[in-house]
């Protein structure tokens, strides 16, 4: 056994100005030739940092403080500058993220291959060029004769992918470096990239360090895996010990916050603790405020709704809603003993509403049209979503899957109200539904229907406190008035996505991406709305915090019997948060089913494909 | 319930966390900027109190007294610290004057410039379409006229219509509407700019979703979001704006020669030079620069500060 | 183009009475009205604003209200000191700017890049006309060395009066030029600079730095070349900006080119040579924004590629 790769307790510092921050500390790892060791980890756990420090490229101000790194038992930390940029490309090579931006955009695709070729090995031009061009026939990229003189950005993102990989393929080198090489890819291009990863590594012996968040990705193509965490090794070995049989409880933590493809949970279990960043402020409350109250204010609030309490059935109105909230319910709700304590109430009303829809969408067509069209060409409209037809249940959750560009986002905007349908018709709890621009102001709808974005860094207003980005739908609504019941609603609300009241005085940028995601969610809550739109909503997050967001989810749904479309391009995410699914694909609605039913056998090809292509822990964890 | 002393941990908490604060806390050389403008600001303001005379007062003025080199050169006189001019005003008080002047013309250009820039950058940028094809479209033929052509030619127009004897008395107001005018252009751009990208951020969304007013959301939800940028643009464009109005006047276009601003008191230093009355020319020149270049460093400060991609 | 020169055709027609300015105050009314209809000045304003056009386009350009002279001779005459000093300093704020930029940006930090940007502040806080007087106080007035005012000896090519060709003219050329390049030269290379920078923490870079390619390709051939079309942006920019403040510089340095006339004019509200000189720069602009969009043809694929496809 000949070991590649040797590292042997690397640890590597960046002085900030809060003092030195430790990114690495005590790694060791090797890789082996004709092997691809997978580096797994969640977002500042240091992945990228051992990538870095083995290419000798760490960000300025990095150092590396202790240990040694062996390749081919050259120790390179030895290296000076010049000798040590020699070796890059050809006995280093890296694959990075994202193929949009890592080939340079006023080369040719052959410029940029002959020049590294030629960089490393005395050759002249044309050997040079014949070398690029089989080895980008081996990438399988197609057309190579015709397609060599291209630029970068006459290919698709996949093909990129595929001249990045010869790019680094070009010089033969011992060790590659993927840092996140399919992360920016569709689960299909991602199947045949880490194929040709695959196949590469085994016909040219080369040791490759895969580093991903992506615990399929890893359970898929590695041979060996090192699970890191805050900057050190929790695990490491065989890729089928590490994810089969976890031994440390991180590890076990991570395998169990994985969403599975093979079946529903009713909730993640055993997830990693969420970080304690925020306690010691947990004694900091409102009078009054809880989660309780919270709830209890949420449930009587859906006026709209067929409840079997009468008082509320007819007047639908937002005044007679306020008056009976300010009145009566906050008193009570202070003295009574809190009916709502076990949290879970199960659906109100139970099968009695699930057979009324509350969203019908009729020949949904949207059409872009560019921006500018050309001076001669007439303009073009771009079809996003065509002939779309669905009806959601009360209290149901409808999955959306899809591929990049298939529409998903689309609908979203177009319910809402921030895109206008070309065509069709969309009906909101039996009554017509405006498109957005023909949508009023204080349309009921527009409270009624919430929305949680993807991103939780832009969806919250970096300039406004926590109190204030929730207290808005309260105050805008006009569902609270007085200052203190605002600020008591706006503690019970956060108490109740598991946030600490205190969180109110601050400001965003104070949070991880996880409780932002959280003040999101109450945010759209604290409208009382009967349907809820999420938009990818942990696809921005890491895995461990992503089943903490889908069980405050599955939590509030059941609790308030909150109708959610989820949308996700994540299959494995929708098979835990959805009772129906639907496919889209090019903006064309292609599969309706229920969620047991589509996961057991899809019914159109495209969908069996997608299946197929997602990767899946199943197998490992049967073994 | 908040004790004091929590209130202020919590204060104590937020300055260490506000970058802004403290990168300026540990950056001397914008503080020593920010001392030198200060210097610059409260001695133009005060100039009626600390100046020793009144340039403006022209019974005061002795014609003997004029071209008299500085107090510490052997022809100087102790009554005039850094000499007088060709009419015999203490140049030491018109310079005080005068940056008061240019001041306030740099100021008021900008405050100008800023509102009107600001307001169709954010219409712009939120609404998008033919209004922000038809303002974009003025803003790069604009764009292509320097500032300085811009002005001159605004200051012209207006030479122009207005009739002749009251130039002097509108000369401050033409002066600051055409360095204003010349000037909202980079406003507009940013703020359009930023808007856009602030736009399509998903709190705004979350606000149209809302129904929520679009002159709300613009000024509660955007314009606090792109404020940093227009804080760059307002520090450097006040230097841009201090230079136009120095150059304008010393190209002899700008303010009334009655009551001098650092641009005239250069031009009338210039004819002297020859001559090797030097001080007229210097010390008027080394206010002007030594401000311009104060506000200069705040602005790269600034610019650095909020760049995220430059830390 | 149009718009502009509806702009300076309302200046022309509007700005003040032209009847007024061109006659002294004893002219009678009847002359006056007289001199109205024979100027066409009482025609609908659409047909006098297509005889300025048409007017424009053959090179019709009026007489001056202060001199009399028809404006094009005044233009024209004044055209090459203007050009020639405008081209002298851009090819100082280039030639030193580009390659100050590129080094400031690689050695980020470094005693001589921080000595160099300290420089630059100074230079764009400086006003022209103080760098103007600066110079010729130092080099006209004490050391004597070179003239601080006119274009010296020039020779004539055709009507084109050159001052390349004396001895006398570059000395006189070189203050100006100086003066006027400084501030571009700052711009240049802060804007290079600061792309440079940009560029330089792209993913392709980063690639081609693990890659291995050396150095120098990796900073000129594909760090610089990228930078290359915001800098070409604002070198046409800067063409404008030369014009500009070659009015500042020609009004320090007693220097005759157009810029000083245009000053005049507005000192004496000489609505035609404004009118006309207004047109001249839209023209200008015009043919500026017409090279860079080549430029940027040439430069970059993605442009080039998207108009033939």
């Amino acid at each position: 056994m000949n070991t590649l790769l040797d590292i042997k307790n690397l640890s590597v510092k960046f002085p900030t100005r809060f003092g030195e921050f430790t990114a690495l500390d005590d790694v060791s790892l090797d890789v082996n030739a004709g092997e691809i060791h997978g580096l797994v980890g969640e977002s500042g756990a240091g992945k990228s940092t051992v990538g870095a420090a083995i290419i000798g490229l760490l960000q300025s101000p990095g150092y590396i403080a202790d240990g040694n790194i062996h390749l081919s038992g050259e120790n390179l930390l030895q290296l000076d500058k010049d000798a040590y940029h020699q070796l890059r490309g050809s006995r280093i090579s890296m694959i990075f993220q994202d193929p949009q931006t890592s080939l340079n955009p006023l080369l040719t695709v052959s410029e940029q291959l002959v020049e590294t070729i030629r960089q490393h090995s005395d050759i002249d031009h044309d050997t040079a060029r014949e070398q690029a061009i089989a080895l980008l026939k081996e990438t399988g990229l197609q057309d190579v004769e015709q397609r060599f003189h291209d630029y970068p950005h006459q290919f698709s993102g996949g093909m990129r992918q595929r001249v990045v990989i010869a790019l680094a393929l070009c010089t033969d080198p011992e060790l590659i470096i993927a840092d996140e090489p399919t992360t920016a890819l569709d689960v299909s291009v991602q199947k045949q990239i880490l194929a040709l990863i695959r196949e590469l590594c085994n016909k040219r012996n080369v040791g490759i360090i895969l580093i991903t968040h992506d615990i399929g990705v890893i359970s898929e193509i590695t041979d060996r895996v090192t699970v890191l965490r805050s900057g050190r090794v929790v695990e490491s070995g065989a890729t089928r010990d590490v994810l089969g049989k976890p031994q440390e409880e991180y590890t076990q933590a991570l395998m169990a916050a994985v969403p599975r493809l093979d079946k529903k949970l009713h909730r993640f279990k055993n997830i990693v603790a969420a970080d304690k960043q925020i306690t010691g402020d947990v004694q900091w409350t409102i009078e009054g405020a809880s989660a309780e109250f919270a709830a209890e204010w949420l449930l009587s609030g859906n006026a709209d709704k067929p409840l079997p309490s009468p008082p509320l059935i007819k007047g639908g109105s937002l005044t007679s809603l306020r008056t009976d909230v300010s009145d009566e319910h906050l008193v009570s709700s202070l003295d009574s003993d809190a009916s709502l304590s076990k949290r879970r109430l199960g659906r109100p009303g139970g099968v009695a509403f699930e057979s009324s829809p509350i969203l019908e969408v009729a020949n949904l067509n949207v059409t872009f049209h560019s921006e500018r069209p050309g001076w001669f060409s007439k303009a073009q409209g771009f079809k996003a979503l065509q002939n779309i037809n669905f009806s959601m249940q009360r209290g149901e959750v409808l999955g959306v899957v899809g591929e990049s560009g298939s529409g998903k986002s689309t609908l979203a905007k177009v319910i809402v109200g921030l895109v206008d349908p070309a065509a069709g018709e969309m009906t909101f709890n039996d009554a017509l539904l405006p498109p957005g621009s023909k949508r009023p102001r204080q349309h009921p709808a527009r409270r009624q229907i919430q929305m949680v974005f993807q991103d939780p860094y832009s969806s919250l207003n970096n300039r406004q406190t926590v109190e204030d980005i929730i207290a808005e739908p309260i105050r805008f609504y006009g569902l609270a008035t007085q200052r203190s019941e605002v600020r008591q609603l706006v503690a019970s609300v956060l108490e109740l996505v598991e946030m600490p009241q205190r969180a109110m005085l601050k400001y965003p940028h104070q949070f991880s991406g996880g409780q932002r995601q959280r003040i999101a969610v109450a945010r759209a809550l604290v409208a009382r709305p009967e349907f809820l739109i999420c938009d990818e909503p942990t696809s921005a997050l890491d895995v461990s915090i992503q089943a903490q967001i889908l069980n405050l989810l599955k939590d509030l749904q059941e609790t308030f019997g909150l109708s959610i479309l989820f949308i996700s391009h994540d299959l494995a995410v929708v098979r835990q948060m959805a009772d129906r699914v639907i496919v889209l694909r090019h903006g064309e609605l292609i599969e309706t089913a229920d969620t047991e039913a589509f996961f057991a056998e899809p019914g159109h090809a495209y969908s069996r494909q997608l299946l197929r292509e997602t990767p899946d822990l199943g197998l490992l964890q049967a073994s | 319930m908040t004790t004091l002393t929590e209130r202020f941990a919590n204060l104590r908490r937020i300055t260490r966390e506000n970058e802004l604060v403290y990168l300026f806390l540990h950056n001397r050389i914008a503080q020593i900027a920010a001392f030198v403008a200060l210097l610059c600001i409260g001695g133009a303001m005060l100039s009626p109190w600390i100046a020793p005379t009144d340039p403006y007062d022209i019974a005061a003025l002795d014609i003997m007294d004029s071209m008299l080199p500085p107090m510490w050169s052997a022809e100087g006189d102790p009554r005039f610290l850094i000499g007088t001019d060709d009419q015999g005003r203490d140049l030491f008080s018109a310079i005080l004057y005068g940056t008061r002047l240019s001041l306030f013309v740099g100021l008021l250009s900008i405050t100008f410039a800023s509102v009107l820039g600001v307001s169709v950058g954010l219409m712009a940028g939120y609404f998008g379409g033919r209004f922000d094809a038809i303002m974009m479209r003025i803003a790069d033929v604009q764009l292509s006229l320097p500032a300085i052509l811009t002005a001159l030619l605004i200051d012209g127009v207006a030479r122009g219509i207005l009739p002749r004897e009251s130039h002097d008395d509108l000369m401050i107001v033409v002066l600051t509407v055409a360095i204003g005018l010349s000037l909202w252009v980079n406003f507009a751009r940013t703020a359009r700019a930023s808007t856009f990208v602030e736009k399509n951020k998903e709190y705004v969304q979350a606000s149209q979703i809302m129904g929520m007013h679009p002159l709300r959301i613009m000024l509660f939800h955007i314009l606090p979001n792109i404020m940093g940028p227009i804080m760059v643009i307002l520090t450097v464009d006040l230097a841009v704006a201090i230079l136009l109005e120095a150059t304008l006047s010393f190209l002899g276009v700008g303010v009334p020669p009655n009551q001098p601003s650092l641009g005239t008191l250069i031009r009338i230093g210039t004819e002297y030079m020859f001559s090797g009355e030097w001080w007229i020319v210097l010390f008027p020149s080394g206010m002007l620069i030594t401000m311009v270049i104060a506000v200069n460093i705040l602005g790269d400060f600034l610019r650095d500060a909020l760049n995220p991609r430059l830390r | 183009m149009l718009a502009v020169s509806l702009i300076a055709f309302s200046l022309f027609r509007f700005v003040g009475d032209p009847i007024a300015q061109m006659v002294g105050q004893e002219t009678s009314i009847v002359d006056q009205e007289n001199l109205r209809e024979r100027l066409g000045l009482n025609d609908p304003l659409t047909t006098q604003f297509v005889r300025f056009v048409s007017n424009l386009a053959t090179g019709e350009f009026g007489f001056s209200y202060r001199t009399r002279q028809p404006v094009s001779e005044m233009i024209l005459s004044r055209l090459p000191a203007t050009l020639e000093l405008g081209f002298i300093s851009l090819l100082i704020s280039l030639i030193v700017g580009i390659p100050a930029g590129i080094y400031t940006a690689l050695k980020r930090g470094g005693v001589l890049a921080n000595t160099i940007l300290i420089t630059t502040l100074a230079g764009i806080s400086v006003p022209t006309f103080v760098i103007g007087i600066f110079l010729i106080y130092l080099f006209g007035v004490q050391l004597g060395w070179l003239p601080t005012f006119g274009r010296g000896e020039t020779v004539p090519i055709g009507w084109w009066q050159t001052s390349f060709l004396t001895w006398e003219g570059w000395k006189s050329l070189l203050l100006p030029a100086i003066t006027l390049g400084i501030y571009q030269l700052t711009l240049t290379m802060r804007l290079v600079r600061a792309e440079m920078q940009d560029v330089l923490k792209t993913d392709y870079i980063k690639f081609a730095t693990a890659r291995g390619i050396n150095y120098r390709s990796l900073y000129f051939n594909h760090a610089f070349r990228n930078t290359l079309v915001p800098v070409i942006t604002i070198i046409g920019l800067q063409l404008g900006g030369i014009i500009a403040f070659s009015i500042v510089t020609e009004s320090v340095f007693q220097w005759p080119g157009m810029g000083l006339l245009f000053l005049d004019s507005i000192r004496y509200v000489d609505i035609p040579v404004m009118s006309v000189y207004l047109v001249l720069i839209a023209l200008m602009f015009v043919i500026i924004n017409l090279t860079v969009d080549i430029l940027y043809f040439m430069i970059d694929p993605r442009v080039r590629l998207k108009s033939n496809g």
